[in-house]
């Protein structure tokens, strides 16, 4: 046994737990960054299907992006996805197997860039599945590139002298769009900087969760995260970067909260 | 026997999808194939076999839809024409390498681009080469007549799932839009949760008990000795195709001097010919390949000897000629004839093109 361990198990002593890792994560570890967001949500969405007890019902689909290989931390079955696809992909698994519980985990370019048309029209057909968005205004995975959600002005490897509406166009606000659909049943915007922003993305996501059982719609989670290593920041300032910048553009809350619309609206007259 | 009717090549397609236990359809509506998802959804098989049909937004929606459900253990499907398959390029490709069954109905129109909605036999390549990026094979099967339609529906659940791969049917606008007598088989039910674990339990994401490892549906793999691994398997797999696998028709080739070489409706046009030329005392013969891939190349190398050439015969420029040649490897002459652009060429046109191209 090193020394090291041999301290910790000095400090881990059974009165002293105030927490415990829930065992659907596994002892790998992750191939996120430090800061980073995904490891986070991972964890709650673990813990959330964990308390539930519906790890033998649920089946994830994970994104082309930096959280490609969320398969490999949470233990339920999965399909990877290509990149945008996964709001398609998650749309067969549930309508093969209505009784299960699907959720799609999507990073902003997969969601709101590659994958728009799917993801909009999986939320419009009202499927019942839950689908987590991680927003961290880039693309992680292929080195820090320009996302649909980056800010104007914001540094990217795409964008060098700051994202120019002129040449690049807005920041897509998509959850606004998706609360427009009548399909949407929950559309929430979290984040998860904080053990009290953390509290309440998780009752959020328990939430989605919960809903998908009601087969009231879609339920959809923006996480407002970070990239420290794609904004080339620490993650302290990465999180001060995120408040001070992301907020003002992504305010946290929830922006629909009463399930999919009655079709009688949409009816024709006959 | 089983039930008689006159049916359209792409009414029977949802007719024998429906009967033979399938447990989706995922399609977007394109011409001359808009008549399989039509069908299905005057039929509603969801309210008695459960069968659930879905038109997506798009024909890449439509095939990662297709991911997802075949992915989950399930016998599902789609079907489009030329330009909606090279939409499904990337997804087709992802299925091979994920290994997972499916069947992908082709009803070709004639390209390049939005091309035209006549017939066509232009995807010949796409189909047989892969069509999407990678080293990977479809199964691929050529239907001459709507009785084929129907069969090779079923044949495709099966060899998608003895093979775990995407299954191909590649039709024409012909075969789609004609009418002809099917022999349809009895109703048979889907496959139970039970079945399914029999079947796809090793690998299928229907829910991770406790007493197992998660299963994880993905093309993915990071470390190079590895992903060289899975692709030795995916060819393993292709040649075990080739061996047992191959499937094709050869008709009054055993005195002939030349042979026609063509699939789907072609090969109909061909049969034609053979009549007339053997009327003329030109001994001609034909060999229809059913299987486009695994291609019936044996049976090529096999008459090269004998006879004094082949013609192939295509709706496109000339794609399966190539795949001849290989087979026939100079051992006699090959040639091509054939139309584009949603030309259906004549038994004579044909006749007098084998009569040009093996004057000397
Ligand atoms: C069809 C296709 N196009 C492009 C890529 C390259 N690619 C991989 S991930 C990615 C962007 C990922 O960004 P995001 O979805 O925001 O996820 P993050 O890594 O930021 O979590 C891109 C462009 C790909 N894999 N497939
Ligand atoms: S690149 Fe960004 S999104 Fe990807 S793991 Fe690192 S911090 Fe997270
Ligand atoms: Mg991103």
């Amino acid at each position: 046994m090193s020394v090291l361990t041999e301290r910790i198990n000095q400090i881990i002593k059974p009165e002293n737990l105030v927490y415990a890792k829930t065992p659907l994560l596994n002892d790998d570890a992750m191939h996120y960054c430090p800061g980073c967001s995904h490891g986070v949500v991972h964890r709650l969405i673990a813990e959330v299907i964990e308390e539930m007890g519906i790890q033998e019902q649920t089946i994830g689909v994970s994104p082309v992006g930096c959280a490609v290989f969320a398969y490999n931390y949470i233990d339920i079955d999965w399909a990877e996805a290509a990149h945008g696809r996964a709001p398609a992909v998650a749309t067969g698994i549930k309508r093969v197997m209505p009784e299960k519980y699907v959720f799609s985990y999507q990073g902003d370019g997969d969601l709101a860039a590659i994958g728009t048309a799917e993801t909009l029209h999986a939320i419009n057909r009202g499927e019942n599945i839950v689908m987590i968005f991680i927003n961290n205004a880039i693309y992680g995975m292929t080195g820090g590139q320009m996302a649909p959600t980056t800010l104007i002005g914001q540094i990217t490897a795409t964008t060098p002298f700051g994202r120019n509406a002129d040449l690049n166009g807005y920041p897509l606000k998509i959850t606004e769009l998706i609360a427009q659909l009548p399909g949407a049943a929950y559309v929430t915007r979290q984040s998860v900087q904080t053990p009290a922003a953390v509290r309440k993305a998780k009752k959020a996501i328990r939430k989605a969760f919960e809903i998908q059982a009601k087969k009231i719609g879609t339920a959809f989670v923006e996480v407002v995260s970070t990239c420290s290593s794609g904004w080339k920041l620490t993650p302290v300032a990465s999180n001060k970067w995120m408040e001070d910048n992301m907020f003002p553009q992504y305010p946290l809350g929830d922006l629909k909260d009463s399930g999919r619309a009655d079709a009688d609206l949409y009816r024709i007259k006959g | 026997m089983g039930e008689l009717r006159l049916m359209k090549g792409n009414e029977v397609i949802a007719e024998a999808a429906i009967r033979c236990g399938c447990d989706g359809y995922f399609g977007y509506p394109i011409t001359p194939q808009s008549e399989i998802m039509e069908t299905l959804m005057t039929l509603r098989p969801w309210e008695d076999s459960g069968m659930v049909v879905l038109q997506a937004e798009s024909e890449i929606a439509s095939i990662h839809m297709v991911y997802g459900a075949a992915g989950a253990g399930k016998r599902v499907m789609t079907s489009s024409s030329s330009p909606g398959i090279s939409l499904m390029a990337e997804g087709i490709s992802y299925m091979a390498g994920a290994e997972l069954p499916c069947v992908i109905v082709n009803v070709q129109r004639g390209g390049p681009g939005l091309g035209t909605i006549q017939p066509s036999q232009a995807d010949y390549n796409q189909a047989t080469k892969g069509g999407g990026h990678g080293d990977y094979s479809l199964f691929v099967l050529a239907p001459a007549s709507v009785q084929e339609m129907h069969d090779f529906v079923i044949l495709g659940f099966e060899m998608a799932f003895k093979y775990r791969n995407p299954v191909m049917i590649l039709a024409d606008g012909v075969i789609g839009q004609l009418m002809e007598k099917v022999e349809l088989i009895d109703h048979r039910p889907r496959w139970t949760n039970e079945q399914i674990l029999e079947i796809s339990g090793e690998w299928a994401t229907y829910g991770k008990s406790q007493n197992r490892k998660k299963h994880i549906i993905t093309s993915l793999e990071m470390d190079s000795n590895t992903m060289e691994q899975n692709n030795l398997r995916l060819q393993a797999k292709y040649e075990r195709m080739k061996e047992v696998e191959v499937r094709y028709e050869a008709i009054e080739c055993d005195d002939a001097d030349y042979i026609l070489v063509a699939f789907g409706s072609a090969a109909r046009i061909c049969q034609k010919t053979v009549q007339i030329a053997r009327q003329k005392g030109v001994k001609v013969g034909l060999i229809r390949p059913i299987t486009l891939f695994p291609f019936p190349e044996k049976i090529i190398a096999q008459y090269a000897s004998k006879v004094k050439g082949f013609l192939s015969v295509e709706f496109n420029a000339g794609q399966m000629v190539n795949d001849i040649r290989l087979a026939v490897n100079g051992n006699t002459k090959v040639a091509y004839f054939g139309r584009m652009g949603g030309i259906v060429p004549t038994p004579d046109e044909v006749e007098i093109a084998l009569h040009q191209r093996f004057k000397n």
